[in-house]
């Protein structure tokens, strides 16, 4: 039970935070200069915009998520098992960034599932 | 820009989040497992998290890779899509099952190394797709 909780911490808070990070780098426009000092500047830009708190402290929810199952799980069970989180970012784009997720996409997104249940079926 | 510039930068940055964000994995892991099983359903456990945790040196050098997969993560979704750039780093989860194999010892069943397969076809499927549907803003 312990562990399903950090499950989905990690996956629903991660992927969360993920697309507000998204949303708010989007705001803040790509990046053309990589000198550091440009760098830093885009990194500045990047703290003022709300989104950007968001998702870190949502991330921050789901790091802590992890670090915890980690203590406990093999971590070659524990990184796959997030890529449940593409099925929450493909729900994610479509409804939160606008996103067109085709039939293609969500086919792919269902054999991470399927290759999701397998790596726990695979826990021996 | 042009389109192989855009094309080379986006690469560069997903093959840093590919390399550091499985690296970072496996350094927490590994410095969890030193650690031992924490409790963190009280304030008492937090601290105790915290005080354990970030005194250990492989922990940091697994923040350290997660702070640089964060990085260049951040960088890349400023002009790429979120939909393109996550299964793009879909390589990461045979480089964690490489790393956990090799450096940490553990065991990753045939069945387990099927379903990480799985899940890399899966998003290089999803990879298919269109990279950018949303107009930059």
């Amino acid at each position: 039970m312990r562990a399903l909780i950090l499950y989905l911490l990690i996956i629903g808070a991660g992927t969360g935070g993920e697309l507000c990070v998204s949303r708010a780098m989007k705001v803040v426009g790509e990046v053309k200069d990589f000198r550091p000092v440009a760098l830093v500047r885009f990194f500045a830009h990047a703290l003022r915009v709300s989104w950007m708190w968001v998702g870190v402290t949502l991330m921050g929810i789901a790091f802590f998520s992890l670090l915890a199952v980690l203590s406990t799980e093999n971590v070659s069970l524990v990184v796959p098992v997030t890529a449940l989180s593409y099925a929450a970012g493909a729900l994610g784009g479509k409804f939160f960034l606008g996103e067109k997720v085709t039939r293609r996409r969500w086919a792919g997104v269902l054999l991470v599932c399927i290759g999701v249940a397998i790596v726990i079926m695979g826990r021996g | 820009m042009k389109f192989s510039h855009l094309h080379f930068k986006t690469y560069l940055l997903i093959l840093l989040m590919v390399i550091f964000g499985p690296l970072g994995n496996v350094l927490l892991g590994k410095g969890m497992k030193r650690i031992g099983a924490l409790s963190i359903g009280t304030t008492v456990g937090v601290i105790d998290l915290l005080s354990r945790g970030l005194t250990s040196g492989i922990i940091w050098l697994g923040i350290g890779s997660l702070v640089t997969f964060f990085v260049a993560y951040m960088l890349v979704l400023s002009w790429a899509d979120y939909s393109y750039v996550q299964p793009a780093s879909s390589a990461a989860y045979g480089v964690v099952a490489l790393l956990a194999h090799f450096m940490l010892r553990e065991v990753v069943t045939p069945t387990r190394w099927m379903g990480v397969l799985l899940i890399c076809v899966g998003v290089f499927v999803v990879g298919q797709t269109p990279p950018r549907t949303t107009e930059p803003r």
